[in-house]
């Protein structure tokens, strides 16, 4: 009888036993879980019980200083230090786009509707497909047609100015990051944290800077499209055949020559489609800056949902997918042509 | 014999080249380990050694082929030469100037200059056409857009691609690729011309093509060549010489005839045993001493007793300075009346072939009439003869 005990016991405790190691290991899987929960909520109810204000309430002060305080006050005072120096720069940039922009925005109205319809519809034909060049013009008959063509024309305007801004810093920084090997590993954090952030905290930078409205929205609106740019760039450089350049190099090739002659133009494609992103990303962008005060479809959707006009914010939000649409479709187009 | 062989200085010359992977590639360099094989130099300093102390020389005008299998090294020698892989030790002199010395300007001048480099992958560029790509070479050098075309077609149609000038590179078969590389090697009129496998990628017929295009196109431009092959066969075709190599070393080097005839160990002798010996032999390794030689003189009387007291198969006649006049069959000699009448038929005999042509065309003569034909240097002398039974000897071996 008693070794007959000793049996079932050793093969309770026997792990090399497989049957009981299976029922052991399935077990075994949550008593790390149940342990981690029940800690919390035991821990948890007898602070409460207890009272103890250091667990329930963090200190405002840590050995007597106001840590929440003072890290404000240090951006307070840098912030101020940055306008305060730099105000002029700030506002003489400011100044220029916002100029640049008024231009742009009034050409753009200006332009009669059905002159700048088919303008789209040419450069559609020209860059994509005829069937694309069709399909964008019916999308601007809509907008159109719901009342919202000055307000798209904005919206594109802002767009416009940024995606060059985005284009002119972020091409050339995506050829340094693909000719150095330095650069890429500096600059690649930096892209990392800039497109985990949400778009709403650009705005923040740019409001700051900008103030309130169009340009402060553009610079938001720049730094967000900007890391794709640069990627896509340099991704591209980077993974043009290596066999072609090799040959490039055996020709007496300099740096230059091989990046103008080869690796650039074989990297088209791969840059169009950062910058498709660039610019769909400044489509975005420029649709929550209306909430910093900048014109366009984006303060339409805000302004009818404020006044409860449902209908019209459907119809203003609705807009702003068929102009993402539109400029979807085209400049893929030319990505696709190019690759065929 | 032509000039003293001394007097040519060599074009290319490579002394103890030694490339090394790893992240202390010096570690691996002493001069003891040029004993030591690529395997025991991983295990004793964790590098890898490409090239293990390759030395060789090039002479002017040369096709010199470095063979082997994958992994022996040959790509990454040929990539030496042109610094595309940079050596980590050892020197190659172009011309007494040390290339691998040469600075980031010198280097590129070099490149632009007096070499250039026909690939595997042809390594053309796709957004170009096929004269814009022949064009390149030139183009970086910052030739005039007139000039640089005009020097590209002449190239183009050299290498058979006249008419295809507007054509997208990706529209040409393989071979026609090529061409379009080697249009745009030959382009910039390098002193030397490094090929790499350039065949390798294309389908055995139009390999076999190109690799005869390839060795009348060096008759006509003499360039000095080296042409790297896994193909023994193409080695063999193209090559004045051949240097095999075996994980990073060189471990024969000589004429084609040599590798066969004397291979150094039981991997070269593997290697070279498929290809045809036809191919490769060469008179002066096949012919044996004739039965009999006679300096042709009036007294013919004589001659026939000789011939009686030794009793020849053949005779070979030369003059008073041992040139070869023809071969004559013993019946022929001793049929005849006078002198006349021999030097008809020496003039009927069969022609002489130079000892270091290939035998191939000695074969087809024997197989219709017996008489052997004579082997003779590049002054007309006699160095032996070809007969039916010294060539099935040697097809034999």
């Amino acid at each position: 009888m008693s070794t007959r005990d000793k049996e079932i016991t050793d093969s309770k405790e026997d792990t090399s036993g497989s049957g009981s190691r299976r029922l052991n290991s399935g077990l075994k899987k949550f008593y790390f879980p149940t342990a981690v929960v029940l800690s919390v909520v035991v821990l948890s109810m007898m602070i409460h019980e207890a009272g103890f204000e250091y667990a329930l309430d963090f200190p405002k002060k840590i050995f007597g200083v106001d840590t929440s305080k003072e890290i404000e006050g240090f951006l307070d005072d840098s912030v101020d230090w940055i306008v305060i120096n730099f105000g002029g720069f700030f506002d003489a940039v400011s100044d220029a786009i916002k100029v640049i922009l008024g231009k742009l925005r009034d050409l753009l109205i200006w332009i009669p509707w059905p002159v700048m319809m088919g303008l789209v519809f040419v450069i559609g034909w020209k860059i994509a497909s005829f069937r694309i060049a069709i399909m964008s013009v019916v999308g601007l008959i809509v907008l159109a047609a719901v009342n919202l063509w000055e307000p798209t024309m904005v919206t594109v305007a802002i767009m416009m100015v940024s995606v060059f801004l985005s284009i002119i810093i972020g091409v050339p920084t995506g050829i340094l990051a693909a000719k150095s090997d330095a650069v890429d590993t500096g600059i690649r954090p930096v892209l990392d944290t800039m497109q985990t952030m949400p778009s709403f905290v650009y705005l923040v930078p740019g409001i700051m800077l900008f103030g309130l409205g169009n340009v402060g929205a553009i610079f938001a609106t720049v730094l967000y499209a900007l890391p794709p740019c640069i990627r896509l760039t340099n991704l591209g450089i980077r993974q043009v055949d290596e066999s072609v350049v090799e040959a490039g190099r055996s020709f007496g090739s300099s740096d230059m020559q091989l990046l103008v002659k080869i690796q650039i133009p074989m990297a088209i494609p791969t840059i169009m489609a950062g910058i498709n992103q660039t610019v769909m990303m400044a489509l975005a962008m420029s649709t929550i800056a209306a909430m910093v005060g900048a014109g366009g479809l984006g303060i339409e959707v805000l302004r009818a949902m404020g006044q409860l006009k449902e209908g019209e914010a459907i119809i203003a939000g609705c807009a702003i997918v068929i102009l993402a649409i539109i400029i979807d479709r085209i400049s893929q187009g030319y990505v696709d042509k190019r690759v065929s | 014999m032509t000039a003293d062989s001394t007097q040519i200085s060599h074009h290319i010359e490579v002394e103890h080249l030694w490339k090394v992977f790893g992240r202390n590639p010096m570690s691996a360099l002493a001069p003891e380990n040029v004993e030591k094989s690529r395997s025991e130099i991983q295990s004793e300093f964790d590098q890898v050694v490409a090239l293990k102390d390759v030395s060789f020389n090039v002479k002017r005008g040369e096709t010199f082929v470095v063979m082997g299998l994958s992994g022996s090294g040959k790509s990454t020698l040929v990539r030496c030469l042109i610094r595309l892989i940079e050596a980590t030790s050892g020197s190659i002199l172009v011309e007494d100037e040390d290339v691998t010395l040469l600075n980031e300007k010198s280097l590129r001048d070099f490149r632009r200059t007096k070499i250039s480099m026909v690939f595997q992958n042809f390594g053309l560029l796709p957004h170009r056409n096929v004269m814009e790509n022949a064009c390149y070479g030139l183009e970086i050098k910052n030739i005039s857009k007139d000039e640089r075309h005009e020097k590209a077609q002449r190239m183009l149609d050299l290498v058979g691609l006249n008419g295809w000038e507007n054509s997208r590179v990706s529209q040409l078969s393989g071979g026609m690729q090529q061409r379009v590389g080697l249009a745009r090697a030959l382009a910039v009129e390098p002193e030397i011309l490094l090929m790499d496998e350039p065949f390798s990628g294309l389908d055995p017929l139009i390999r076999r093509q190109m690799r005869s295009e390839l060795a009348e196109l060096q008759k006509e431009i003499k360039k000095t060549m080296v042409f790297i092959t896994h193909d023994l066969d193409e080695a063999v075709t193209v090559g004045d010489r051949i240097a095999i190599m075996r994980d990073g070393e060189i471990i024969q080097m000589g004429t084609p005839q040599e590798i066969i005839l004397n291979p150094v160990d039981d991997f070269v002798t593997e290697f070279t045993e498929d290809v045809s010996k036809d191919r490769i032999l060469n008179a002066s390794s096949i012919c044996v001493n004739p039965d009999l030689i006679w300096t042709h003189s009036e007294d013919l009387n004589k001659l026939k007793d000789h011939v009686n007291k030794v009793n020849p198969r053949h005779i070979a006649f030369v003059n008073e300075s041992g040139s070869s006049l023809g071969i004559l069959m013993r019946d022929s000699v001793e049929q005849s009346k006078v002198k006349e009448d021999l030097d008809r038929m020496l003039k009927d005999s069969p022609a002489p072939i130079s000892s270091s042509s290939n035998v191939k065309p000695a074969i087809s003569k024997l197989a219709d009439s017996e008489t052997p034909i004579p082997v003779v240097d590049a002054k007309n002398h006699l160095l032996g003869v070809i007969t039916q039974s010294s060539i099935l000897n040697a097809l034999a071996e």
